[in-house]
């Protein structure tokens, strides 16, 4: 369970907002500016909230008295254009978040995890000449193979072609189920609601209304929600 | 202007400036015969001179590239005055004329200087010293690598970064394991003009750190002692340096390309 109640201000932006997410994927929408980056920031440890409290499983992450660096927090992260390091293959990419272990089991467990999500075709491929969906598949595999236990991902169809998107939407909403983890998106695409079990909706950096996708179609507290609600897919 | 005299414009400043710059270089070869060569190579000033430009050039280089690494990252990721500022002073070198330079080293760090009491006290006497030439190297140099390495690490990604932290790495960890073999062929560039600064420098070197054979006797400065005898000798030395200066420069980019593929 990722528990969160932060305030934060940045620049004009006065973000103030409580939320949890069980085992559970929570979709965060809202129009640009309204402080998605922000919470993500937030959530990862790289920005430091002004007062609050931040919690994972029972593990405090943030509140007045600690704040635990973003490499201690145990949150696997997407982020929007995925991140690959570009100086490293497939195999070193996922490997990177292994340093703990000894090189030579690095590689075996780098490997077994590219095996399981089926990327092992990717292991030695230059990241840089990977399609889209290579690339996605990739940069969760290393996201997962520190076995994290939650899961934040930023817009992760934005930087893919429509047809793209719609075949991964499923595979994604699939894998979701299957981790059973805590996992938050953050998204202004109304379509990538349907990887959510509830939706939070976000503005000027407050959550102006959060349910199911027919509760928000039902009474909508603002224009916004009514349109994202109005346009957005239920899951296959 | 016309695309045809467009181009005439630019062939023909090619051919002026690259015939002035390459003129001297080949005068230096052109005029000088083998045995005039050969004499300056067996020339007594010239292998102290070499061993010692190599030693303090390196050790500049060094100083340079550890501290400036550290300096250039704080500058690439913080923004605001303080940081503005830092890049500044660390630009400050390149405009300020070496002998001003030598002047103001000798004002700082010399026996009657500011931290002269204090380094005497410590059993330090810097000036005239062959710390002093490497002291003298690494502050005209500083700048060329520092420069190429801020411009380097502000093109790192952040999300590359804010990953690396996510995987576990500390911010540490993050700036060696990401930030540097990223940065890293034009890392090496800077490394190379802010080698080729220091072994070329001369006018702090002579004020900070003097000119005495085997101690701080540089290469250029070995070039200028020689010229007050033997001309010949000279520019045996001179044409020495050039080769020397070219092949440790051909070495570098060659490391640097090696870099890029990487």
């Amino acid at each position: 369970m990722l528990e969160v109640l932060v305030a934060k201000r940045i620049g004009t932006l006065e973000l103030a907002l409580e939320l949890s997410v069980g085992a559970e994927t929570l979709l965060v929408a809202g129009p640009n500016g309204a402080g998605k980056s922000t919470l993500l920031r937030l959530l990862l440890g790289v920005t430091r909230p002004d007062r609050g409290r931040i919690a994972l499983d029972g593990r405090i992450l943030f509140d007045a008295h600690s704040d635990v660096p973003a490499e201690d927090r145990r949150l696997g992260y997407l982020p929007q254009d995925y991140a690959l390091f570009p100086h490293l293959d497939g195999l070193g990419n996922v490997a990177f978040g292994l340093a703990g272990l000894p090189r030579r089991e690095r590689r075996v467990r780098a490997a077994a995890w590219l095996e399981r999500m089926g990327a092992s075709h990717l292991a030695h491929r230059s990241v840089v000449a990977l399609s889209g969906g290579e690339r996605q598949r990739l940069a969760l595999t290393r996201a997962l193979a520190r076995e994290p236990r939650a899961l934040l991902l930023d817009e992760p169809f934005a930087s893919l072609d429509s047809s793209a998107r719609l075949e991964l939407r499923g595979s994604l909403r699939r894998s979701l189920l299957e981790w059973r983890l805590p996992a938050l998106i953050v998204s202004h695409d109304p379509d990538d609601s349907m990887l959510a079990d509830r939706i939070a909706v976000l503005e000027r950096g407050r959550i102006v209304q959060e349910g199911t996708r027919d509760e928000l179609r039902a009474a909508p507290s603002s224009p916004f929600v009514a349109g994202f609600a109005a346009v957005s897919r239920d899951s296959p | 202007m016309s695309s045809r005299s467009w181009s005439a414009v630019q062939h023909s400043a090619t051919i002026l400036l690259v015939s002035f710059l390459v003129l001297p270089v080949a005068a230096l070869a052109l005029t000088l015969s083998w045995s005039d060569l050969l004499a300056g190579a067996r020339h007594p000033l010239l292998l102290p001179a070499l061993r010692l430009s190599l030693t303090t050039s390196t050790s500049s280089l060094t100083l340079v590239v550890v501290l400036g690494s550290l300096v250039a990252w704080w500058v690439a990721r913080h923004r605001g005055r303080l940081s503005r500022f830092v890049e500044s002073v660390t630009q400050l070198p390149a405009v300020i004329p070496p002998a001003v330079a030598g002047v103001g080293l000798l004002l700082a760090f010399g026996r009657r200087g500011l931290l002269g009491s204090f380094l005497a006290r410590q059993g330090l006497s810097l000036a005239f010293s062959t710390p002093a030439v490497v002291l003298a190297e690494t502050f005209v140099s500083a700048p060329f690598f520092i420069q190429a390495a801020i411009a380097a690490f502000r093109r790192v990604d952040e999300n590359l970064l804010t990953v690396a932290r996510t995987l576990g790495a500390s911010p540490f960890r993050s700036f060696l394991r990401v930030a540097l073999p990223l940065s890293a062929p034009a890392l090496v560039g800077g490394a190379a003009m802010s080698w080729a600064r220091s072994l070329g420098e001369f006018g702090a070197t002579l004020l900070f750190a003097g000119n005495l054979t085997g101690r701080t006797q540089t290469l250029p400065l070995a070039v200028y002692t020689a010229m007050e005898s033997d001309l010949r000798a000279a520019q045996a030395l001179a044409l020495i340096m050039v080769a020397v200066a070219f092949a440790m420069l051909l070495v570098l980019r060659r490391v640097s390309r090696e870099a890029d593929d990487a």
